[in-house]
């Protein structure tokens, strides 16, 4: 085990960061703290486990963490004054991409639509990455995912979602 | 029977095996609000990807490959491969220096700091302005002119006791720095600086700057730095102890 093994997995770290925060620089320091810490900790790791779990357990530590550091909560989007059945049409039709989309989820609901959507997590190696029992990943898989549906119903381009970038 | 939520997103998300999958199917056929929304869950994974997999081909900013590049950190029970480990740190990370620009944000603060430390080490008489007798006084001062409220930590347990401490000028203007000595006369110093702009927390680093280590994080918008002339292991001890009394 070396310190290749976890550049091998830089590539996805970067993609569930950068749909995570959005903003790209962001994103990449979430990353770099993120192997920074793995690498600090490696000492912790179990040979054997399985190091992409516990690489995104440690994103999501260092995620939560920056969070608190700006005074958000992981239950709350980052516009939490955003009410999808009280919006009116015309904000919806603000919402037209994806990204915008999922910034408008709670955070914690994010994690787990992108760890299972994007990075193709099972419902278990999910809980285990986020620390939290599997009926909370359906639950908030559930919420996620119907939210989600609601922000992207008003786009003009629903029916393939294309993204238009 | 209408199918349940979770068999709903097991079929969205390929968890099913053939025979319930085809089962949730033949019911969904009956409902058509969920065979909608399973239609839905299934184009925003597949718009996710779309969005998102190009990120997977981006060359890695050099910052990225720097830090991958760095070796694993060892067992901290092998106090000799720890040993060796340090040094390999060290030089790795001068020769991080040499090659490339490190991060701005938290490249000088080390050197900075190991150099406060430095200066003030060998001083007798006047190792620090306000001393240890003065401690209300002397974290009421550096608290307001830091702009924000400091803490010196209490290390009795780890041996070592509040000297004082005093106003440096840094980058970033006002620092603050602590001093402690132990019964053996060797001496820590905690340096306190006001970080631009809060950009989130970041992990302990470490560095060796000549004779000195320093470990180094970020809190908030306050960076620390503590820097001492012993071996890293047991600086990393002290650095853990004054972390959690800052991070109560």
């Amino acid at each position: 085990m070396t310190e290749a093994d976890v550049a091998a997995h830089i590539p996805r770290l970067r993609r569930y960061a950068r749909a995570l925060v959005g903003e790209r620089h962001a994103a990449d320091d979430l990353v770099q703290d993120t192997v920074e810490r793995a690498l600090n900790k490696f000492h912790l790791w179990r040979p054997g486990s399985d190091l992409r779990a516990w690489l995104f357990a440690i994103m999501h530590n260092v995620f939560v963490n920056q969070l608190r550091a700006r005074g958000a909560r992981p239950e709350e989007p980052l516009d939490e004054s955003f009410d999808v059945a009280a919006a009116a049409a015309g904000d919806r039709l603000e919402v037209r991409d994806l990204d915008a989309a999922l910034a408008r989820l709670p955070a914690e609901q994010r994690e787990v639509v992108l760890l299972v959507g994007l990075e193709e997590f099972s419902y278990a190696e999910a809980a285990k990455a986020l620390g939290i029992p599997i009926g909370t990943v359906m639950s908030r898989l559930f919420r996620g995912r119907e939210r989600l549906r609601a922000l992207l119903a008003g786009a003009p381009s629903q029916p393939s979602l294309k993204v238009v970038k | 029977m209408k199918a349940g939520e979770t068999e709903l997103h097991a079929c969205v998300d390929g968890a099913l095996d053939a025979e319930t999958r085809r089962a949730v199917e033949e019911r969904l056929a009956a409902y058509p609000e969920d065979a909608a929304r399973v239609a839905d869950y299934t184009a925003q994974r597949q718009a996710l990807h779309a969005r998102y997999d190009a990120v997977l081909d981006e060359p890695l900013p050099e910052s990225l490959r720097m830090a991958a590049a760095r070796r694993p950190r060892a067992r901290p029970q092998y106090a000799l491969a720890a040993g060796a480990m340090a040094v390999g740190i060290a030089v790795g990370w001068l020769v991080a220096q040499a090659l490339a620009p490190a991060p701005a944000r938290t490249a000088s603060l080390p050197r900075q700091a190991a150099i406060a430390h430095a200066v003030y080490l060998p001083e007798v008489r006047h190792p620090v302005e306000v001393g240890a007798d003065q401690q209300d006084h002397l974290v009421r001062w550096l608290s307001k002119r830091l702009g924000t409220d400091l803490k010196a930590p209490v290390l009795t347990r780890e041996g070592f006791d509040l000297v004082g401490g005093r106003l440096l000028p840094g980058e970033q203007g006002a620092v603050a720095q602590f001093m402690y000595q132990d019964g053996k006369g060797r001496r820590l110093t905690l340096y306190v600086s006001r970080v631009r702009e809060d950009r989130g927390d970041t992990a302990f680093r470490y560095s060796r700057e000549d004779d000195v280590s320093v470990f180094y994080w970020i809190d908030g918008t306050v960076a620390y730095a503590l820097s001492g002339a012993m071996p890293r292991e047991d600086l990393l001890a002290v650095a853990n102890v004054v972390y959690k009394q800052l991070n109560p």
